[in-house]
């Protein structure tokens, strides 16, 4: 155990610091959930491909930086410090990214990272269904082969990104026989494709972050099938661990809001005694640490050649738990004012940061697996506890 | 950077855990609260043997040096078993502060002959700290490290009076002790004792935290044994979802006190001035993972877990006394909340490890 980072790891935090303070946007840009915003965070996503930070655990050849893991998670430390734009790009490079790297022929990476990476392909996800939310497994929209070419009929639902992305990745039936986890296979489709249509969802902050895709009759060659037909479930399952497990939220994210929750606090709280709103701050701190603390510690153990194991279930009820109190603290903070809608940067700094946040925040618990699935899940597979 | 323990690190704790298993089952703890002085010798002249008592001694004065890194995963492994001679506060806490208090050359002519019995395993050393009302295991002791103001005094058991109190832990026994504070046996006082008792404190809490964190895992080991064999309703009542997430909520509470508590025992190593809030952090996290299991495990065991012939009890007992034994949440929250206030406070996601790793870049930028 050595909790002292590297000459080579200090150098590569200053260059990263260096280049953020360069070129990280002064203004906040507008949400990516807008055609506007949308566009602009591409934008940026171009900027950090030019300079080589768009993915740094991706190979030279791929536009990143060999980085392993512990130096991640320092550029995601810096990232985070320099205030710069959430990634639109995350579906891609955090999510599908890791699974090309992995599955991906020689050729599938050659079309499809190099795009990634530079923010000219942003991805959506295209897991769930109506009738497939929690229990994946029922996913029927269906990919039948035809010569060299896959026809999509069905529809996906809850796609995050696909109002404005240009491709998505999901789960289809290739086996029309099949059923449950089997005859699954993950195909790449692009999101303008004749037969598509694109029906946005208002969230709950009015905008539409994700959206229903129906599938009609939508051809894709066969060259977009990742990993062998029928082995899409295998492949979601990695998808799934990297989503989970490591790399969907980091720890930086957190700390930074924590730092800026101790600075609230401070300006707000400090000197009246609350000892509920004095806990809850500490609390807050405390779990920031542990969830940097512990992914440190998941990081240093993929580095020297272990693997994660069930316990990284964990990971997302203790982050999305952790991100509702971070901001129903700075909400009672704010008192009364929480609820006001700011109309001026200087309020959206003050104020709209945490309404925005606290919104952002209730989905925690829901996306990428329920916490009462990832509560089952941590009990049969960690614990062992029975199924039936 | 590199926040794993070595293969050696590992291997020790197998084999120590599997001797603990082996040797301190909830019958042989039940035997001990049969007996007058709770305490199992054999057991303790076997833990000698392994070394343990001088493990965290420097090489210099005869014990093994190394480090409370090379120790938590022991100290856990201590909790797991709810072994309840205190073997991880005397390696962890009153060994290391004989050992202070020796290498600053404070202290008297018995100071070696102390250190020297206890790496023999001749004598027994209690503690007693300001912020704890008992000792443990007092009656076993044959001197006592006590505080009194900011004075430390090294007093043998005959110049010690004690009190039996009981707790509700069986496997605790714990004394009031009461002894006259004169200057011969004072070894340290004013700052320097205000300072040996700030770590000694930091040490007992990070003791504990490394045993709560054990004292939950062996809950939930216990919980899962047993919603797995209990059927109602025809099937095991630990394939109820109801059940799983009362289990599941512990495990992600321990999971996340983990890492905390062995960044603490890594701080107290090499960082004393971070010290403070690692430990606190640590001990906090591990009292409340502690206390969870503590309920969700008594609530899964149905009326079972209110008996006493439930082993359950030997572990849930345990864990609400080391939860409040050196600084309870509360204290300790307290600690991190004025560390989270003060000016100088490094606050932010690149200051996870302190400051020390980035002096240089921070000169450079």
């Amino acid at each position: 155990m050595d909790l002292v980072y590297t000459p080579a790891q200090q150098t590569f935090r200053a260059e990263a610091r260096k280049w953020l303070t360069a070129h990280v946007p002064s203004e906040r840009l507008p949400s990516f959930d807008t055609a506007e915003g949308f566009e602009a965070h591409r934008q940026w996503e171009r900027t950090l491909a030019k300079g080589n930070w768009g993915m740094v655990t991706w190979p030279t050849e791929f536009g990143g930086r060999g980085c392993n893991l512990i130096e991640w998670l320092i550029f995601e430390e810096e990232y985070y410090r320099a205030g710069a734009p959430l990634r639109v790009n995350q579906n891609g490079i955090f999510l599908l990214g890791p699974t090309l790297m992995e599955y991906g022929t020689p050729e599938q990476k050659a079309r499809f990272i190099p795009a990634m990476a530079s923010g000219d392909e942003i991805w959506a996800q295209g897991w769930s269904e109506p009738n497939a939310g929690s229990d994946m497994a029922a996913i029927r929209c269906r990919a039948d082969r035809d010569g060299d070419e896959f026809v999509i009929n069905g529809q996906k639902i809850w796609s995050t990104r696909a109002v404005y992305a240009d491709w998505v990745f999901g789960l289809f039936r290739t086996d029309p026989d099949s059923s449950r986890h089997h005859g699954l296979s993950k195909l790449l489709v692009p999101l303008n494709s004749e037969g598509i249509t694109v029906r946005p969802i208002e969230q709950l902050n009015g905008l539409p972050g994700f959206a229903e895709i129906f599938f009609d009759d939508v051809r894709v060659p066969a060259f977009n099938l990742l990993g062998g037909e029928g082995e899409g479930w295998r492949i979601a399952m990695a998808t799934a661990g990297f989503e989970r497990g490591l790399m969907l939220r980091s720890p930086a994210r957190f700390q930074q809001a924590c730092k800026r929750l101790v600075q609230l606090y401070r300006e707000n709280g400090s000197d009246v005694i609350n000892p509920q709103i004095e806990s809850a701050v500490v609390r807050c701190y405390m779990d920031a640490e542990a969830y940097a603390l512990s992914t440190y510690q998941t990081a240093s153990k993929l580095c020297s050649g272990g693997t994660i194991g069930a316990e990284a279930s964990c990971n997302k009820i203790f982050w999305s738990e952790m991100d509702l109190l971070i901001h129903e603290t700075a909400m009672d903070l704010l008192g009364a004012r929480a609820e006001i809608e700011p109309q001026t940067a200087a309020e959206f700094a003050e104020l709209g940061v945490w309404l925005d946040g606290f919104m952002f925040a209730q989905s925690g618990p829901i996306y990428a697996g329920t916490n009462e699935i990832q509560r089952n899940i941590i009990a049969e597979r960690m614990l062992g506890m029975p199924r039936k | 950077m590199n926040f794993t323990f070595t293969q050696d690190q590992l291997d020790f704790q197998d084999a120590i855990a599997s001797m603990l298993r082996s040797e301190v089952t909830a019958d042989t703890v039940r035997s001990r609260w049969a007996t007058t002085a709770g305490v199992d010798e054999r057991f303790l002249s076997q833990v000698h043997e392994l070394g343990l008592n001088s493990m965290l001694v420097p090489e210099a004065l005869g014990g093994l040096g190394l480090g409370v890194t090379d120790f938590i995963l022991l100290a856990e492994a201590c909790g797991e078993v709810a072994l309840p001679e205190p073997v991880v506060e005397s390696v962890m806490v009153s060994t290391p502060l004989l050992v202070d208090i020796l290498d600053q050359g404070l202290g008297n002519a018995d100071i070696q002959k102390v250190v020297d019995g206890v790496l023999a395993g001749d004598l027994r050393v209690s503690l007693g700290h300001a912020i704890n009302p008992c000792i443990n295991y007092a009656d076993s002791a044959d001197w006592f490290l006590v505080s009194e103001g900011d004075g430390i005094y090294l007093v043998p058991k005959e110049a010690i009076s004690l009190k039996a109190r009981k707790s509700v832990d069986p496997s605790r026994r714990l004394f009031s002790v009461s002894f006259d504070p004169r200057d011969h046996v004072r070894v340290a006082d004013g700052d320097v004792g205000a300072r040996l008792q700030r770590s000694t404190l930091n040490r007992g809490a990070l003791a504990n935290a490394a045993q709560l964190v054990g004292l939950s895992r062996g809950m939930l080991d216990q919980s899962v044994r047993y919603t797995t064999d209990r059927e109602q309703f025809g099937r095991a009542i630990g394939a109820n979802q109801a059940v799983k997430h009362l289990l599941a909520d512990v495990a992600v509470q321990v999971e996340y006190a983990k890492p905390v508590v062995y960044r603490a025992a890594y701080t107290v190593g090499v960082s004393p001035n971070r010290a403070d809030f690692a430990v606190s952090h640590a001990k906090s996290a591990a009292a409340r993972a502690a206390l969870m299991a503590s309920r969700h495990c008594t609530q899964v065991h149905g009326a079972m877990g209110y008996t006493w012939e439930c082993d359950l009890q030997i572990w849930t007992k345990r864990a609400w006394a080391l939860a409040r034994e050196w600084g309870d949440e509360g204290f300790h929250n307290n600690r991190i909340h004025e560390w989270l206030l003060r000016k100088d406070a490094l606050l932010g996601p690149e200051f996870t490890f302190g400051r020390g790793s980035i002096t240089d870049l921070e000169k450079a930028g």
